[in-house]
């Protein structure tokens, strides 16, 4: 059989679950490239390549960082928004865009403004963004929307999920705290020196 | 109370109906209530019930009177408010057609011991349908166990989002559109059951007046808090239903309150609640007049 790739899409309407395909999740250090288990440190290196080589490079923070509902919440903001500053030295097309929360607003959501998890290909499409990052959103929500996206648009993912990491992302990070976040922004800065 | 915030670093991306909310909101506010509604930021931002339909009015009423809106999650049911739900700017859950008193009572309990230290409130919020058929077996059962939390029933007297179907609470001869032979029997009295199952705070009453709304709503919910189950019946008449323009909702709640009406005010609070009602309001006539005394 052959092994599955979470590559970028369009796959289908409804690509199958990277977990139902025989991606499994790293274990701590490790991050994921397309499904592959690889050392966090290469992970880093390739999520910076991504974001600094794309047209339109976007962080998509959820709820978990918007809301400033712990100590840890307030940190991870920082170093999220020290990324995006990065991004945007970089490239001015650059993008940040809340999920504030998962509910239903139709038809008032405008895809410039915010994402909508249930149509996160809406906002991909309408801003053309080509690499975005999933921080801050709850690992339900988060799967959901990946798979949308690995299933409907063009866009590279990047999930830098607090758990276990997410499968259906091409590329994974897991345990993100505010360190680990930091440590992407100076991979950042370093693959800048580069180019 | 800490309000909700944004982290400062994002404040400016986010929607502005988020941003509205956290500075204009009520949440924090010891003296909310349904006077906020229409000059502080609403807890709905939009709802999708028909033009003119009193469960909309009701319900914001129940938001505006909410004592502790940040710590408090509510638990609808099938029907009209699940469809509003989701435009809620308060934590809910939507439990299958029947079960939110059940679902309520573990969430009540499970609060209780994540947040030994903090207030949380549970509300259950269902229509006649889910409280006194579907889900009768559950809401009496949560009575009786004592759980501390508050029921409020959208009286419609029928099944509304349905189409019409016969329910408990639907007046006796009443013929609705999917109940052409009429009622045979009276109107469940749940108000009576409720008191005599365990209930420490009853009412019942139309909501044209806001004043008592607020009041009932509030003393449901410290009672709930401190000692045990509340039930509030609010006849919320669906205007679809009951053949009626859309600008009638008031008058038709007008006409159903009156002396010897079906929703003439009731109102049953046990002896251990009304102590505590009087405790409760004795201390905020004295903060008033101490706030009086610290203006003038």
């Amino acid at each position: 059989m052959v092994k599955y790739r979470v590559e970028v899409g369009p796959e289908a309407y409804l690509p199958p679950s990277a977990a139902c395909a025989g991606v499994v999740l790293p274990d701590p250090g490790q991050a994921l490239i397309a499904g592959e288990v690889v050392h966090e440190d290469v992970g880093m290196e390739e999520a910076a390549r991504r974001f600094l080589s794309a047209k339109i490079p976007t962080i998509f923070p959820g709820p978990l960082v918007l809301w400033n509902w712990n100590e840890k919440s307030v940190k991870k903001a920082t170093a999220i928004k020290a990324m995006y500053d990065e991004l945007k030295a970089h490239n001015p097309e650059a993008l940040l865009i809340p999920m504030p929360d998962y509910r239903p607003k139709y038809p008032k959501i405008n895809p410039e403004v915010e994402i909508n998890p249930n149509h996160p290909n809406l906002t991909i499409w309408h801003n053309k963004i080509d690499v975005c990052m999933f921080v801050g959103v709850h690992c339900h929500q988060a799967n959901l929307s990946l798979k949308i996206i690995r299933g409907g648009t063009n866009c590279y993912t990047i999930a830098m999920c607090a758990q276990a990491g997410h499968e259906d992302a091409m590329l994974t990070f897991r345990d993100a705290t505010p360190d680990k976040i930091w440590m992407l922004v100076e991979a950042i800065k370093d693959v800048k020196k580069t180019l | 109370m800490d309000k909700i915030k944004i982290n400062d670093e994002f404040f400016d991306i986010m929607p502005p109906e988020y941003q509205e909310l956290v500075e204009e909101a009520t949440y924090g506010k010891e003296d909310r209530g349904w006077k906020d509604v229409g000059v502080a930021k609403e807890l709905i931002e939009e709802h999708s019930l028909c033009a003119g339909c009193p469960e909309s009015i009701a319900f914001r009423y129940v938001l505006a009177c909410l004592p502790n809106p940040q710590d408090t999650v509510m638990v609808g049911s099938t029907g009209c408010t699940s469809l509003v739900f989701p435009h809620v700017a308060i934590h809910n859950i939507h439990s299958l057609f029947g079960n939110q008193n059940a679902v309520a009572s573990g969430l009540k309990r499970t609060l209780a011991l994540r947040f030994p230290d903090k207030v949380k409130d549970v509300v259950v919020l269902a229509g006649d349908g889910a409280t006194v058929d579907i889900g009768l077996d559950m809401t009496l059962q949560s009575w009786f166990r004592q759980e501390k939390f508050t029921t409020i029933c959208f009286d419609n007297e029928l099944y509304a989002n349905t189409g019409g179907q016969e329910s408990g609470l639907m007046q006796k001869g009443f013929v609705g559109k999917m109940a052409p032979a009429g009622k045979k029997f009276d109107k469940v009295p749940l108000p009576e059951i409720a008191r005599d199952s365990g209930c420490h705070y009853v009412a019942m009453m139309t909501v044209s007046k806001p004043n008592r709304v607020e009041k009932a709503i509030r003393n449901a919910i410290l009672v709930a808090r401190e000692i045990g189950p509340t039930y509030i019946q609010l006849y919320t008449p669906c205007i679809l239903e009951i053949g009626k323009q859309m600008m009638e909702g008031l008058q038709e709640m007008r006409d159903s309150e009156g002396p010897g009406k079906r929703f003439e005010f009731k109102e049953y609070i046990s002896d251990e609640a009304k102590v505590f009602l009087d405790e409760v309001d004795a201390e905020r006539k004295a903060k008033k007049k101490a706030l009086r005394a610290a203006r003038a």
